[in-house]
Parts: structure tokens; sequence; C-alpha cells
């Protein structure tokens, strides 16, 4: 074995021939595993005189961390907000199909529903490592049932809820256990969101502010209560007005304490966010960028008309429509897409584009110790692209889990 | 001794770099006889060591059998330090080649007993069978590895105390704060290097001029320990037209009359 077993006799991949996204920077650099994990070959070489069992050839691809999408509702006919019998293999099966995205991480999200579903949607999608069977769930993201009424958009507006028995004690009859769950989106303008919000944070929640008629200074002290996110901006909040800039003044608010950091979701499908408000919130807070998909159960799904639940829709290309209308029933985005769109709305760097679907979200959720990044140590997680950002290759754990 | 002249930096480089391709490639190295190549670290060899990454890459090259021997290394630097020279070997030429750990051999300046280290650096040296060949550049004031002026021209691999223009001159590499640079060294000796088979001493640029006259054009002195060299059997100076500012014209016209004879030791 070439390896020092006084540390691990696992195989040693080392994948030559690339561009590694490290340091924020596309770099000619070798990229190591072993178990799992990132290695630092320079320490492999002087501390154990190790090498590689094996090497494979990428071609002068990219590698760069797999991406993670905090906010997507289904896709190839689920909906993970839909009680069904088998809530689970619903989210296998989308956790899988994702994988030919590049996703590697995603946090399942639930619309607004009476509290029945969440009692029994929330403790069966759980928390898992991702592997050949899909991407990995971090959590479940519960988008309302406490937001605004008129900036509901499509969420059914007789489960909404308010806080009226204090906050924490709305929260927990509604969601029920709250072990699996990694964001939840609500109005802070409702009355005690305060303690709800302190409470999540308190829990390592990530608190976002969305679906909101909340004006700036009701934003700003979301914020200071721990809140760090705002749920796709633009949508579902007031318009920029520039006495009152609202919520989308949060990108640079002077309220946001030094070391704290507000991101942002964009859905950059380039049909939900116009390319001149894409690159109005990149250039004003590019660091604060989390690409989502909020991708509905059409996602995924062949052109033409299908039948999902109550509803008859109608896919066209990039659009999904209520059959019939010009209405459109959500996003039915994929995240290499958005990548590739958000980078060429805004003329980012290639950089900018991958990390602000990888480390970004993985900074929004606390996890870039160990995801989002290729740096040493860790989850080797990550997508091979071509120069136009195709994804070729997706490997979790260092290993393959998807090929083109 | 033979005097390398050729015209820039670059061209210095590729020289070297195919000298040493080709002494390897003649050695026919394999498992039962490993080619031990002494190597220096900074700017200098930097040039040098990309060829060979490049002739690697192309295949005319492995360093599958091949040994190598660092000169030198800071005392009390951390390895992962980016200065240190295990940093530098790592990211300017192991990473890039076929060579083995086990091979690569670096003194530890951060090892319990010191002089210790450096003895057992000797013995790995001689149980390797000694040195084929041994690349080196050298410091403005003429010193090889950390043999600085007033070394002992017989020294062996020793703990080394910097000179003040030494540590002042690495200064830059530590955020210009004398405090953080290393004040002590690891280095293979003077009589180290006089032991290898062969020796390639590389010197460029204008700033080199009066060392390169030092080694080569007066007498073998301690306060210039490159010049021992001068009673080395197998001598090779590399230098650009620039370090040769301070030789006499007769010198730099009788080695330029050689050098269509000297371009074939590098023909492939």
């Amino acid at each position: 074995m070439p390896s020092n077993k006084s540390v691990s006799d696992a195989p040693i991949t080392q994948f030559i021939n690339c561009r590694i996204l490290r340091d924020h920077k596309i770099q000619r650099e070798d990229l190591w595993v072993r178990e799992g994990k990132i290695l630092d070959p320079e320490k492999l070489f002087f501390d154990e005189q190790g090498f590689a069992d094996q090497r494979i050839d990428c071609n002068n691809k990219i590698i760069a961390p797999g991406f993670i999408d905090v906010q997507i509702n289904g896709g190839y006919g689920v909906d993970f907000s839909q009680a069904s019998s088998d809530i689970s293999g619903g989210v296998s099966l989308v956790g899988k199909k994702i994988l030919e995205h590049g996703v590697t991480s995603f946090c399942p999200t639930l619309v607004t529903s009476p509290p029945s579903v969440y009692h029994q949607v929330i403790p069966q999608i759980k928390v898992q490592n991702g592997g050949p069977h899909g991407a990995g769930v971090i959590g479940v993201h519960l988008e309302g049932p406490f937001i605004s009424e008129e900036k509901r958009g499509a969420h059914p507006p007789k489960f909404l809820r308010s806080f009226k028995a204090g906050g924490v004690a709305d929260l927990m009859e509604t969601y029920g256990p709250l072990d699996n769950v990694a964001v939840v989106t609500l109005a802070p303008e409702l009355e005690n969101s305060g303690p709800v919000i302190q409470e999540l944070a308190r829990r390592g929640i990530t608190v976002s502010v969305g679906h909101s008629m909340a004006d700036l200074s009701q934003a700003e002290e979301a914020v200071i209560q721990g809140a760090s996110f705002i749920t796709h901006l633009f949508n579902a909040m007031l318009p920029f007005h520039h006495r009152d800039p609202g919520v989308v003044g949060l990108l640079t608010s002077e309220k946001v304490s030094q070391g704290r950091r507000v991101f942002y979701g964009m859905i950059a499908d380039g049909i939900h966010t116009h390319p001149a408000a894409l690159r109005i919130a990149h250039r004003a807070h590019p660091t604060g960028l989390v690409l989502v998909t909020d991708a509905v159960t059409a996602m995924g799904l062949p052109a033409g008309r299908h039948t999902l639940g109550q509803q008859e829709i109608d896919i066209q290309g990039l659009h999904a429509y209520v059959a019939g209308t010009n209405t459109l029933s959500g996003s039915i985005a994929t995240m290499d897409m958005c990548v590739r769109h958000f980078r060429q709305a805004t003329g980012c760097s290639v950089e900018d584009a991958l990390e602000a679907a990888s480390l970004r979200p993985a900074e929004l959720l606390r996890l870039n110790h160990r995801k989002g990044t290729l740096d040493f140590n860790t989850d080797a997680d990550f997508v091979v692209l071509d120069d136009a950002l195709v994804v070729q290759e997706t490997y979790i754990a260092g290993e393959q889990v998807w090929k083109k | 001794m033979k005097l390398i002249i050729v015209n820039d930096y670059d061209k210095a480089s590729e020289w070297a770099a195919k000298y040493i391709r080709n002494r390897i490639t003649k050695f026919s190295p394999g498992p039962d006889k490993y080619f031990t190549l002494g190597l220096p670290t900074g700017s200098t060899p930097l040039g040098c060591y990309k060829k060979l990454i490049e002739f690697y890459k192309k295949g005319e090259i492995s360093f599958q059998y091949v040994k190598t021997f660092n000169m030198d290394e800071y005392v009390g630097l951390p390895r992962d330090h980016p200065e240190s020279y295990h940093s530098f070997m790592w990211n300017n030429f192991f990473k890039h080649i076929d060579i083995r750990a086990e091979n690569a051999h670096i003194l530890d300046g951060n090892a319990a007993d010191l002089p210790q280290e450096c003895q057992a650096f000797e013995d790995k040296i001689k149980s390797a069978g000694g040195i084929e060949l041994f690349v080196g550049g050298i410091g403005p004031d003429g010193h090889i590895a950390f043999n600085e002026p007033g070394s002992s021209l017989v020294s062996r691999t020793r703990v080394k105390t910097l000179a003040m223009d030494t540590i002042l001159a690495n200064a830059r590499f530590f955020d210009g704060d004398l405090s953080k640079v290393p004040t002590m060294a690891l280095t293979v000796g003077v009589g180290t290097v006089m032991d290898a088979r062969e020796v390639m001493i590389l010197i460029t640029g204008a700033h080199k001029a009066f060392a390169l006259y030092k080694a080569i054009e007066e007498g073998v002195n301690h306060m210039w320990t490159v010049s021992a060299f001068q009673q080395h059997p197998q001598t090779i100076f590399v230098c650009d037209e620039d370090a040769t500012q301070e030789l006499r014209v007769k010198t730099v016209k009788y080695f330029k009359g050689m050098m269509h004879y000297h371009n074939t030791l590098v023909d492939q």
C-alpha cells in the first residue's frame, strides 16, 4: 500500500490535467481525494510518503465544488409539499435526478401547507449524506406559512398563519419537531416575529426574509434578531423604492454589522428575474448572491401537457404555464442552467458564477467548513464541467455518482 | 572545469535542464540503480525546474528511479510555511513529476536533535552511493547552499547561523519583518558537495558577475566558498552573458570557443 497505514490505508485518487476552483480562482492544480475528503498532497508526500493509487485524467476540464440548492420545491412530477404516501421516495427521486445538474446537496422546500402536512412530511425528509442514490439532504426549507397575505404569491391563502399565540408556540404547533429543518422563510413584519427569529437562529436554523411587505427598518430588525437570508430577491416583496428600499435595501444596509453578511436567493432562469435586476443585485452585493432554482413539480419533465395534482400545465421551452393560459406556474430551471445564465447575464467571472451555486449557499448554511469548497479536508463533493459550464460528471464523497 | 555561456537566463535554464535530462537518461536508472541528484532552491533554478517538468510531461524523462537530496532548509520554520524549502520543492518541482516521496530527501529543520539530523543526512547520501550530480546556485557573495563567506571548505552537513546580510535579504519573504526571518539553517557542507561525482553551478544575472569572477578567475578562498570547485574534477558553471561582465575577455572568448563542443552534451 502506498499510504502510511498509521494514518489510513484507504485508496487515494488523483484527478490530473484539470483546473480547479480554489481560493476564488480557477487554477491549474490536481485534486486529491481519500476517504471521501479532499486531501492535501503535500502533507501526503512529506508526512506519509504516500502517492496516488489511481489517476484520473480530466482532459483539461474544470472541477468546481458541488452545487447546493437551498430552494427546490420538487421536480420530475414530484411535489415535496404533497403529503403523499411515499414522501421519502419522492425526495429520493428528485435527489437522484438533480445529480445531472451538478447538485450534490439540497434543501427540499415546502410551500405554505396546513399543519397536518408539516407534521406528516417533515419527519420523513431525513437529513442524510449524498451518494450514488442521490444528492445529500441538508434539511427542509419551510417557505411559509408565516408570510404576508399580500405577498403570498402562489401560496394558498387559507393556510397562512400569524404568530398570534406569541410566536414560538405557533411555530411548534404548526411545524412540529424542527430536527430536519434547515431554513425557514417568514415575513418579519408579522407581530411577534422577533422571538421566533431568535429561537430559530438559536437552534442553528437559517432564517430567511421573504413573501413579505417589510420596509427596510423591519427587515434590518429581522437581521439583527438573527435572519441571514432573503428568499428570491425582488419576487414576493415590495418593489425597490428610493425612499424606502424595502427588503431589497438589505443588500447595502449599514445596519448589518461588521462580520455579518446577508445572503439573498436569486432565480437566475432568465424568466423570474430580469437580467438587469440580476446585475443590480450582483454588483451591489456580489458575495451574498445564492443561486436557487425554486423549481416546481414540472422541472425535468419533457415539453407538452402534464397533469400535476389538480393542475394541468403546459411546458414550452423554459416556461411552464398553467394549461391554456399565459400564467407561469413556477420555475422549471435546473441549477446548471442558472449558473450559465447568471454568468452570461451579469458578465461575472466563471469563479463568481460557480461560487454562487456552491460556496455562497454553503456559507449561508454555515457548512463551508465541509461543503461548497475544494479546500483540504472538506467533503469531496464536486462537479466536472467543460468551458461552457456544462456538467460532465458529478462526484459525492469522491465517488462518481453521475456521468454525462 | 567547463564554463557554459549562453545568451540569457532562459537559455541557461534550458541548457542546465537538458544536461540533467541527458545525464539521467544515459545513466539508465532502474530499481537497483538509482540516479542520485543534489538540488538547490532559490530563484535561479526555477527556470531549470520548469524545463525539467516540461521534459517529464513530454515523456522524455522520468524521476521514478531518481533520489534527490536538497542542499538546505531553515531551522524552526514550519514545514508547510510557504517559504520553507519543503514547500518550495513541492510547489516548484515534486508535485509536477513522478518522484516518490521516499526518494526525496530534505533536511528537517524541526528535528529534535539537529546535529543528529545532519549526520543522518550525510549517512543517507552515503548509503545511496554518493551523489552523481549536484546542482547548485550561488549568492552574490559567492556562497553555495548556506556556506557563507568564511565557511570551511571541507565542511560537512551542519547547523549554520545565518549572516546578517542573508537575514536582511530574506526579510522580503517574511512580510519585511526581521523577527520572523529564521536565523539558523541546516546546510550541506562545501565538502559534502565536493564529494559529488559532478557539480553543476547555475549563475545568472549581472548581480552575480563579481561572484563568478571570484569563483573562477581568482584563487580558492573560503571567503568565496564557490571557488572551492576549482579543485573538483568535474564542475560545470552555466551562466548567461550578464554574469560574465566581470570576467576577462580572454576567459569569455576561451570558453565561448568551446561551445560548439559543449552544446553536443545537451543534444537529445
